[in-house]
């Protein structure tokens, strides 16, 4: 004990928590208070909803699941080249030779939960009727981060490279073939023409625009690696921090009025 | 392809420890009734469940076709058979509406227990096929598998909450979210939940990760396509819906709609009540409509994608092999066909390729009369219809706009089983057929 007390009397310690330890009513306030991390809390809420039966946790677990496939994802970037040549071999090495290429599974698998519990928390969010005024914006904030979640599989689920990856793309990305107007097998796309010249074809169309080449390629590849390492991470965490944050400012947990 | 041996052998140790874990669920079950609720009979009837589990597990274990417990053959043809789109479709519906109209029975917890021992026996009993397992087993299918029991959980839950509230407030009281008002510190009470959830989900991730490697195929080629090309799961819904519409419909402008219809809604839903707490009577047009459009439009047809549909996007009963050779007849036929050819016995209208523009447009429109009349009546006469009947009161409350926007996201909704009807009843393929345009519908 006597190290222990040594410890949290140094300064380096106190420097770090700028207070006792959160035992007594007091520092159970101010560990609230004064700790970034937990700052997004407030230091007080009702018993009521928080209870498991009545949130399910599951908004908690789908931020905590979005945390592992960020650490996995950044681990396992050290070991993936997005090229034609390499992407599958890395994978194939990921699973056969590299030590804790269980990363990739933790990440496939955790994508996959992640999907499942975005929608759990929607439902439950639902069923609460917890949409309602004054939280209607931060629902639309959620229906976002839903899309962004599935875009975010999506594009993930190209990287291996192998049969699944790129077949799945494909009839995915097809459908943008057949946007209306955009689409050069969409609807109305024969109406944008300009001086009898086709505006929208197979080359400047909204599947092409996705997947940066006429069929999923390299091109593709490249982008959707930017797009799930980078573009859509960053959104998801703008909007995560906006989510909580209203969470906080739309009346706190939700529960009865 | 017909179980062999070999297969159930490899399945053997899966089958025995599923069965094993039965057991162990509902021992647990039953000293949990035992202690905490004290009723012996009861808890001794689940211990005997547990036993036979367990019975089950050691007949599993010994991987020889006669004793691995199954469903007989002429079961599973039978399931086979009376398995399509159709059955499948009315089915969960019909299960649905059962389950919601009994709602009361259903969440009682040994009600609740009993379906899902029953559930999780049949599954077991199913996997010993080896088409049903191929299947399921597939890694990218597992996460479907735990989905529908999670939702199946997660529905009992927040139903039962539901019921017990209606009865509250029927009876003048609030619900049990308001009795308990009491507030806690968030450390501990929230901090320490939520380092128990991280551990429990790091733990079961863990274990998942390690038993099941991530599905790997081969390299990628763009020459071999494979059948059937599937979307990732959470996509399969939409695909399934091409079945009805063109890509254009179910694969961009639906979908666009559901996002907007979901964003949407807290905008259109102007009942104050149920804010905050589980409540059914409270919300019951609002409940339905996303109970329809979440657990049958979304989740059921993702199930379909998944486990029913095979080479050719043809469909296959649970225990059927997937044989790329099934034929299926198709004979659908256009509204306009129906409408001049079938109807009027005359030709479609018809323009000669260098007529002038007006010209073409007036046959198209001509050909398509029928097709624009129906849409015109569903899109445009119904709204104010439904206004002044069945929805006087919601019209009345939420203004021109807002009952636009409502009333339009509805019909767009029902617009995909509408044609499942037609198609099923009428060999319908499209309502409007405009090929000059690609507009298809």
């Amino acid at each position: 004990m006597a190290i222990g007390e040594t410890i949290r009397n140094s300064q380096i310690w106190k420097s770090i928590f700028r207070h006792p330890m959160p035992l007594d009513r007091r520092n159970r306030i101010v560990v609230m208070l004064t700790n970034f991390f937990l700052h997004l809390h407030p230091v007080s809420i009702k018993k009521q909803g928080i209870a498991l039966s009545f949130t399910w946790c599951m908004g908690g677990v789908t931020f905590f699941l979005f945390l592992v496939e960020t650490v996995t994802g950044v681990l396992l970037m050290f070991y993936y080249r997005p090229t034609l040549e390499w992407a599958y071999n890395d994978i194939l090495a990921l699973r056969d030779v590299t030590s804790l290429g269980v990363l990739r599974e933790l990440h496939r698998w955790g994508a996959h939960a992640m999907v499942i519990t975005t929608w759990l928390h929607m439902y439950r969010v639902f069923l609460t009727g917890s949409y309602k005024p004054p939280r209607e914006f931060n629902w639309v904030i959620g229906v976002i981060l839903l899309l962004l979640t599935l875009l975010l599989s999506f594009t993930g689920y190209l990287l291996p490279w192998d049969q699944l990856a790129i077949w799945a793309i494909t009839v995915g990305s097809n459908m943008a073939r057949a946007s209306p107007l955009l689409g050069y097998e969409g609807p109305g796309q024969q109406l944008l023409t300009i001086g009898g010249i086709d505006m929208i074809t197979d080359g400047s169309d909204a599947r092409f625009g996705l997947l940066g080449a006429r069929f999923v390629g390299e091109e593709t590849l490249n982008r959707f690696y930017v797009l799930h390492c980078i573009a859509i991470p960053l959104a998801v965490s703008l909007l995560l921090a906006i989510h909580f944050w209203r969470v906080r400012k739309d009346g706190g947990i939700s529960g009865p009025l | 392809m017909h179980s062999n041996g070999l297969f159930l052998k490899d399945v053997a140790g899966f089958l025995g420890s599923y069965y094993a874990g039965l057991a162990i669920m509902n021992a647990i079950a039953a000293f949990f009734i035992w202690r905490r609720k004290n009723r012996i009979g009861e808890a001794g009837f689940w211990a005997s469940v547990a036993a036979a589990m367990l019975v089950l597990a050691s007949l599993a274990m010994s991987g020889s076709a006669s004793s691995v417990p199954h469903l007989p053959e002429s079961l599973r043809k039978l399931v086979n058979t009376l398995s399509g789109p159709v059955n499948y479709t009315a089915g969960t519906t019909a299960l649905f509406a059962i389950a919601f109209v009994f709602r009361k029975f259903f969440v009682k917890p040994m009600v609740a227990w009993t379906v899902f021992n029953a559930a999780l026996l049949l599954m077991g009993l199913a996997m010993a096929d080896e088409n049903f397992a191929s299947i399921v087993m597939k890694p990218d299918n597992v996460p479907i598998v735990g989905l529908v029991f999670l939702l199946a959980f997660f529905t009992w839950v927040a139903t039962k909450q539901a019921v017990e509230n209606d009865e509250r407030i029927a009876q003048g009281l609030p619900p049990l979210e308001k009795e308990n008002d009491e507030k806690v510190l968030v450390w501990p009470d929230l901090v320490y939940t939520e380092l128990i959830c991280m551990v429990a989900v790091s733990a079961f991730l863990l274990a998942w990760a390690l038993l099941l490697p991530a599905p790997l195929e081969e390299p990628a080629s763009s020459v071999k396509t494979p059948n059937p090309s599937k979307a990732p799961w959470y996509f399969l819904g939409l695909q399934e819906m091409l079945v009805y519409f063109d890509p254009w419909y179910a694969g961009v402008a639906l979908p666009s709609m559901v996002v907007f219809g979901l964003m949407a809604m807290p905008y259109l839903d102007f009942n104050k009540k149920g804010n905050g707490y589980y409540s059914i009577n409270e919300r019951k047009f609002a409940y339905l409509t996303w109970q329809f459009g979440f657990l049958e439009l979304w989740i059921m047809l993702i199930i379909l994608g998944t486990f029913l549909r095979g080479p050719n996007w043809n469909f296959f009963g649970p225990f059927e092999f997937w044989s790329p050779y099934k034929v299926e007849v198709l004979n659908n036929v256009d509204l306009p066909q129906m409408f001049w050819v079938n109807l009027l016995n005359r030709p479609l209208p018809r323009v000669a390729a260098d007529a002038p523009w007006y010209a073409q447009i007036g046959t198209i429109l001509l050909r398509e009369a029928p097709g624009l009349v129906v849409m015109a009546a569903y899109l445009f006469l119904l709204p104010p219809l439904l206004a002044v009947t069945v929805f006087r009161k919601y019209f009345a409350k939420m203004g021109l706009i807002r009952y636009l926007v409502m009333i339009n996201l509805m019909l767009l909704m029902l617009s995909l089983p509408l044609k499942m009807v037609l198609r099923w009843t009428l060999n319908l393929k499209y309502l409007i057929s405009i090929p000059e345009f690609s507009l298809n519908f």
